[in-house]
């Protein structure tokens, strides 16, 4: 069985969030970037697991980014994926990280794609449903465990109140959360095998995005606590329905 | 302009010769891999120890050999060590990264740091065959934990005056080890040890011990000021029978063991110490952003910003000259080895050849972690001394290194030592030099003004090194043979040339990061500039009480007329540059160099 794994590089969270070009860009000037968590914890940890566990032969990693991703995606190969894709391209439109997944993806013959349930950055949680729909392959999402047996993959998903099992034929796209497996760290052997792994970097697709985002806000500030008197019920009242609008 | 050198200095000749800012290595130029090296070392910390503080400091069962473990799991222990005895074969660079990403884990960094390097490195580098293959692959994965025992009652500092003995039995095949060891750090489970004792009343000689060899028994765990989970106990050996095979090393010939481990445990101190005063420094400067005053948070106030600058330049400083001698060692390491030296002699044949930086870097390591811890402290005030906080600890930890691995008075007198030895033995000329600063004190200073960048600063490391081989070279006149009882001068002295290794590697490192457009290079610009200001004002007051302890009347007063013009630097704000440097912490959230 061949996995392929989508690997996204996102800021560290605890960047300090800056934009340019009047609002429009996200200033990735001195800026960390990490594998975004989801992908990293649950959709490639899982992804060896299986293979370790002789489920799977091959896992491969692909990302779409510019050169300044690779570190990101070395650090990917350092706990233990075969081979690593990089799309020469840089887009925060979902649609466009799908349709470009799926244009390098559609002739390999993967029979799971796992990635993340969102990125941290964006948040926008569609990619793996897209990347579905254009691989024409199953999709699952948000799922907390996989198994896999005879070809059919068992799936948890937590729902509201409780949690659901499905199964499902491959090939299949899972988004993965919390609870598919635990984090790890690379070690010292997996980083200087990834020294020699191949990073095969593709040329983008032309593929216009159907979003495209016009301008960015920071959250207000905080203000500071109001104190109120105890015996002036009527300003609380009037404050939690005009200031914090709550009631 | 004095020409530049081209190729690494050798050991000491810093002080003699320039050194150029695109050959010297710095932290910034650490490679990919390294970096996620240094990222595998603290996300272990992060996970398996910070959180586990309490119980590693209460000694929990079996917690600090499970964390050694899985270090060893995740091949932070061997990394340095040769592949075919289970190493992984990373050079001395690397290893001194993981040394010191992981120096920031308290009691574990001090278990480790014993653990791989004087637990595992004498036998790795004296050991016969047989002893390398029984003991190095084991040792390099944690599956057996190693110890060193050199320390007795009566002798610390003065190691070769141990008074545990080692017979020979009647039959041969055994050594009869008898007496004491103390502050024998990973003692409570360390499964060999390497034991110094004296052989035939006077042979001093390395043993591999194990731990359950007949004979050897141990003493209660200390009760210590810091470092609380570091398993630290005696070692009594009565008639502790070991077979002749482990002797280590030639019989007599222990001291060369001793000493020269001691090299790299110096370096590598200030490594760990190094990665300790980061993470001390990111608390501090998460609870100055934080904690309000006066409803503002204290780090707006420029009495905290003051000493969050002096964190950041210490360490930057001291991060610069560790690195910039790390990969001196590993370029020699790699010469000896192209030469056609054994394993066995080039790492530690290179470790000599810098060994007079080895014990600098011990010194400014363990004092840099020093202030950062205790400033720390202040800045966390009532707060920093409840052990709620884990600052306290940071602070009660570091106290030890100025102590172990040779005291920081001991590596202040070798420093001296070794550099006068070296004279002698003409593998260093410092009578050239300091003959040609008598000749120039006695001609009319030079006035004119370079304005090539950085000449002002390279000027003023010139003129440091002046007055520190001036004062050296007339102690040396002077005092003669006297000099080694004269130990507040060669303090004196050692400081000057420290303090002058320090501002120099920092100085090469902003330029580097000038040269190369460094996203912070204009505040590490700053923060070199605030530690020559600072070193011109040390420099001078080292070498005034040093000259005025031996010196006097024309010679004198032309000494201390050298050593003001050796320390004039240009008047410069150190305030402004040290709230730009606090204001970028404060931005980050951390140290951010």
């Amino acid at each position: 069985m061949k996995i392929l794994v989508c690997i996204s590089q996102v800021p560290d969270t605890t960047t300090k969030i800056a934009f340019s070009d009047n609002n429009t860009q996200f200033n990735t000037a001195g800026v960390t970037l990490i594998i975004n968590p989801y992908d990293e914890w649950y959709a490639l940890v899982r992804a060896l697991e299986l293979k370790e566990a002789g489920i799977a032969n091959t896992v491969n990693l692909v990302t779409v980014g510019k050169a300044d991703a690779e570190p990101v995606i070395r650090k990917a190969l350092a706990l233990g994926g075969d081979e690593a894709i990089r799309i020469d391209t840089d887009s925060n439109d979902p649609f466009v990280v799908a349709a470009q997944i799926a244009e390098y993806a559609k002739s390999e013959g993967y029979d799971l794609v796992l990635c993340g349930k969102e990125s941290i950055d964006y948040n926008n949680g569609v990619m793996g449903a897209m990347l579905a729909e254009l691989l024409d392959m199953n999709y699952i999402g948000f799922a907390s465990a996989l198994d896999i047996a005879g070809g059919v993959a068992t799936v948890k998903r937590e729902i509201e109140g409780g949690e659901e099992t499905d199964t499902c034929a491959l090939p299949l796209v899972v988004s993965c959360q919390k609870g598919m497996s635990e984090a790890r760290i690379p070690n010292m052997r997996g980083i200087m095998a990834a020294r020699t792994k191949p990073l095969k970097v593709v040329a983008p697709a032309a593929i216009s995005p159907l979003t495209t985002i016009a301008s960015y806000d920071l959250p207000p500030a905080k203000t500071g606590v109001k104190m109120i008197d105890e015996n002036n019920m009527d300003e609380l009242v009037a404050l939690l329905h005009s200031e914090a609008k709550v009631i | 302009m004095e020409a530049q050198a081209k190729t690494a200095l050798t050991g000491g000749a810093f002080l003699i010769q320039p050194s150029d800012a695109a050959n010297t290595f710095t932290p910034e130029d650490f490679s990919e891999e390294q970096k996620l090296i240094e990222q595998t070392c603290n996300e272990f910390l992060d996970k398996e120890v910070i959180p586990h503080l309490l119980e590693i400091d209460k000694q929990q069962e079996g917690l600090m050999p499970s964390l050694l473990d899985k270090a060893g799991e995740l091949g932070l222990l061997g990394a340095a060590f040769p592949q075919k005895y289970g190493g992984l074969g990373e050079d001395f660079v690397t290893a001194t990264i993981i040394n010191e990403a992981l120096g920031g884990g308290h009691s574990f960094a001090v278990a480790m740091a014993a653990h791989n390097g004087i637990g595992s490195l004498p036998i790795l580098y004296f050991g016969t065959e047989a002893q390398k293959q029984k003991y190095i692959p084991k040792l390099a994965t944690a599956q057996m934990k190693g110890a060193y025992a050199l320390t007795e009652p009566n002798s610390g500092s003065d190691a070769l005056g141990a008074r545990t003995t080692a017979t020979l039995t009647p039959d041969g095949t055994h050594y009869l080890i008898n007496g004491q060891k103390i502050w024998i750090t990973n003692a409570g489970f360390a499964d060999v040890f390497t034991v110094f004792a004296k052989v035939d009343g006077d042979k001093f000689t390395a043993f591999i011990v194990d731990r359950n060899t007949e004979g050897l028994s141990f003493g209660e765990e200390e009760h210590k000021m810091g470092i609380k989970g570091s398993s630290t106990r005696q070692l009594f050996f009565e008639n502790c029978k070991v077979p002749v095979d482990n002797v280590l090393g030639e019989i007599g010939r222990g001291h060369i063991i001793a000493f020269n481990i001691l090299n790299i445990g110096r370096l590598k101190l200030c490594a760990a110490a190094l990665g300790g005063a980061k993470r001390a420094m990111n608390t501090s400067i998460a609870y100055a952003t934080t904690r309000e005053q006066f409803k503002t948070p204290i780090a707006q106030f420029g009495a905290i910003q003051h000493k969050l600058a002096e964190m950041a330049i210490k360490t930057f400083a001291t991060d610069a000259a560790l690195y910039r001698t790390a990969k001196w060692i590993a370029d020699k390491e790699h010469e000896l080895a192209a030469a056609g030296k054994p394993d066995s002699e080039t790492l530690l044949g290179a470790a000599e050849e810098y060994a007079i930086e080895c014990a600098m870097l011990k010194v400014i390591g363990s004092e840099t972690l020093d202030y950062i811890v205790d400033e720390g402290v202040q800045i966390h005030g009532g707060n920093g001394f409840s052990d709620e906080y884990n600052i306290s600890r940071a602070y009660r930890d570091s106290r030890i290194n100025r102590i172990f691995e040779g005291t920081n008075e001991i590596n202040r007198l070798l420093t001296l030592d070794m550099y006068l030895k070296r004279a002698m033995k003409g593998r260093i000329n410092l009578m050239t030099p300091a003959m040609a600063i008598q000749k120039e004190l006695m001609g009319i200073p030079e006035f004119g003004e370079d304005d090539a960048p950085f000449a002002a600063e390279l000027k003023a490391i010139a003129n440091f090194k002046k007055a520190a081989l001036m004062c050296a070279g007339a102690a040396v006149q002077k005092l003669m043979m006297k000099i080694e009882q004269e130990q507040e001068v060669l303090m004196y002295l050692a400081d000057m040339v420290m303090d002058t290794f320090m501002a120099e590697s920092a100085l090469l490192r902003a330029m580097k990061m000038q040269a190369s457009n460094h996203e912070h290079a204009s505040l590490a610009v700053d923060a070199t500039r605030v530690l020559i200001a600072d070193t011109a004002d040390k420099v001078n007051h080292a070498g005034k009480n040093a000259v005025n302890a031996f010196a006097d009347g024309d010679e004198l007063r032309m000494m201390l007329l050298g050593l003001k013009r050796f320390t004039k630097t240009n008047s410069f704000n150190t305030k402004q540059a040290r709230r730009s440097i606090a204001a970028k912490m404060v931005e980050k959230q951390r140290y951010f160099f």
